[in-house]
């Protein structure tokens, strides 16, 4: 089997332990922690896994965003991508699932991959839509929330989770997988091949320089709110008096 | 303005997350129409079309659809776009929904909007973002409207009284792009997750895949189905179909106990719509306390046996 060349997609979002916030209309991002989305790095270590079995021949790592995003795709060059691609856009522009799908679509047209690998889901917008679509947009097949991927002669056999177990299917290369949690346990980025990375090359591409016009957003956001916190309850001193509360609410 | 429902089936019976979508649908206004392929699914139809608010049934049988691959029920969406132009086109925010739904807004060149959980308008819609901790109302422009429905967010459809007309579709060519292997689906007699009445839930506390039958029995004396935090599907305890939370499953039961967990954001998002939230855990400092109802300090491996028996006992 002639080995793949391996697109994965990495987005940079806000950490997961930080408490989001609204202020001024807008999510509050300053000063706040960002990370790359955990799964996307479920997805990246997956790419460089198949490049450690020679299934792969190279794994390139690909961001969406403005240049901050660069951060992002050298910490994707550490944990084992050959190189990073930045497809940028301006300061401020909207970039949801299909925007960015179209800038994908655009990048898979000039670099011929044979697989795609993305998250499942982005931990900010939770949209778990990207996948979907630019599978959509290239007339590929779609593993989506993938726990499992077998390389065979031209197609790749995913299991994949579904809301009553797992399923398991056969596509034909060349593919668009999204990984689900249980794909792989994601490696951390040891200090040297953090150093490393600062060699490896990554280029910048404007998105829109791609052939795929970015679509015009059509999504438009009225307005970001917290929800109302749920009032904490009391404490119970012990499980009849907690039996008791449920039988006079009529819960149990 | 009309709507198309995909529907989601086993062939032998409606999934109930189709029902709440159905409702979800209703709420937009104008004709309600449900799609239903499957290998061999004229029972699921027969169902549909006693649905209320279900006016007609559209039915595409044929062996491509095993597996209800996206790739092949897409064009089949796209057909009975193009014969009856709806206006919006949803399914629920099941794996199934959340597969194919996007799929078949890429092909019609819209972006989808996922897991709404309230519609304001034909075009306005409220979904949660960041784990739930923010709510975004998005307004779509979009000529049609593409979108997947948090099915705890909507009641479901009655499922008698309705009188939809069936029609059946001829299937467009097979893709073949994709091919359906197996599937290996968790056998239970408990009921189904994300509509049983009860849920109990076990994390990391639980130490152990074999300590989670303390929950299989307390949920045995409650009718309750069993769940877990993400934390406790990463360390192999159980099955990631158990998963409530953010990227897994969405759950609002009447009654929802979480049995040492300890509340991260990312497990709120998947319960705290619960009617009634009891914590059970060691840790007074826990999270999950700040949204329980009722929260029990104490070591769930003594509480837990002791809530079974006491409830045996009634």
């Amino acid at each position: 089997m002639a080995a793949l060349r391996v697109l994965v997609g990495v987005k940079r979002v806000i950490d997961y332990a930080v408490k989001v916030r609204v202020a001024g209309g807008g999510v509050q991002t300053q000063g706040v922690k960002h990370s790359l989305n955990p799964f996307c790095e479920i997805a990246l270590e997956e790419g460089v896994r198949l490049r450690e079995r020679g299934a792969a021949s190279d794994v390139i790592a690909v961001s969406v965003g403005t240049r901050v995003c660069q951060e992002t795709l050298r910490t994707a060059l550490a944990v084992g991508a050959d190189r990073g691609v930045l497809l940028e856009v301006g300061e401020g522009a909207a970039v949801g699932p299909r925007e960015a799908a179209a800038a994908l679509a655009g990048l898979v047209g000039r670099l011929q991959p044979h697989l795609v690998l993305l998250g499942k889901q982005a931990i900010d917008d939770d949209c778990n839509q990207t996948g979907q679509l630019l599978a959509a947009m290239l007339d590929w097949p779609q593993g989506t929330f993938a726990s499992r991927v077998e390389l065979e002669e031209g197609a790749v056999r995913v299991e994949r989770e579904v809301d009553g177990g797992l399923e398991t299917l056969r596509l034909r290369l060349p593919a668009v997988l999204t990984a689900d949690l249980r794909l792989n346990e994601p490696r951390y980025a040891t200090l040297p091949n953090i150093m490393k990375a600062k060699k490896k090359p990554l280029e910048i591409i404007p998105a829109s320089a791609l052939g795929v016009p970015l679509p015009l957003p059509r999504l438009r956001v009225l307005k970001l709110e917290e929800p109302p916190a749920r009032g904490g309850g009391q404490r119970v001193q012990g499980v009849p008096e907690l039996l008791e509360r449920l039988r006079s609410d009529g819960r149990v | 303005q009309s709507t198309l429902v995909i529907a989601e089936h086993n062939n032998e019976t409606l999934t109930p997350i189709t029902l709440n979508t159905i409702t979800a649908a209703k709420r937009l206004g104008g004709e309600v129409s449900c799609l239903v392929a499957g290998t061999s699914c004229d029972k699921v139809a027969q169902e549909l079309s006693k649905v209320q608010g279900v006016a007609k049934v559209l039915v595409a049988q044929h062996d491509v659809y095993k597996g209800f691959l996206a790739e092949e029920l897409t064009p089949l969406i796209l057909e009975t776009h193009k014969k009856f132009n709806y206006t919006h086109i949803c399914a629920g925010a099941s794996a199934f929904g959340k597969n194919l739904i996007p799929r078949v807004a890429g092909k019609l060149d819209v972006a989808p909007i996922s897991d709404i959980i309230e519609i304001q308008s034909p075009d306005t819609f409220v979904r949660t973002i960041y784990a739930g901790n923010i709510l975004c109302t998005v307004q779509c422009d979009e000529a049609i409207k593409v979108f997947t429905v948090r099915g705890t967010s909507f009641e479901a459809a009655p499922t008698s009284g309705g009188t939809a007309s069936l029609e059946k579709l001829t299937p467009p060519p097979p893709v073949g792009l994709s091919e359906w292997i197996e599937q290996k689906l968790t056998k239970s007699d408990r009921p189904e997750l994300t509509s049983a009445k009860v849920v109990v839930s076990g994390g990391r506390g639980l130490k152990s895949g074999e300590n989670f039958k303390l929950l299989y029995d307390l949920a045995d004396q409650l009718h309750a189905a069993v769940g877990a935090s993400r934390a406790a599907v990463d360390a192999g305890f159980v099955p990631n179909d158990m998963q409530v939370g953010q990227t897994g499953k969405i759950v609002a039961p009447e009654l929802y106990i979480a049995v040492g967990i300890s509340g991260a954001i990312q497990h709120l998002a998947g319960m705290k719509d619960s009617k009634t939230i009891v914590a059970i855990n060691k840790d007074p400092e826990a999270p999950i306390f700040q949204v329980a109802d009722y929260g029990l300090v104490a070591d769930l491996f003594q509480a837990v046996p002791e809530m079974t028996e006491l409830l045996k006992k009634k």
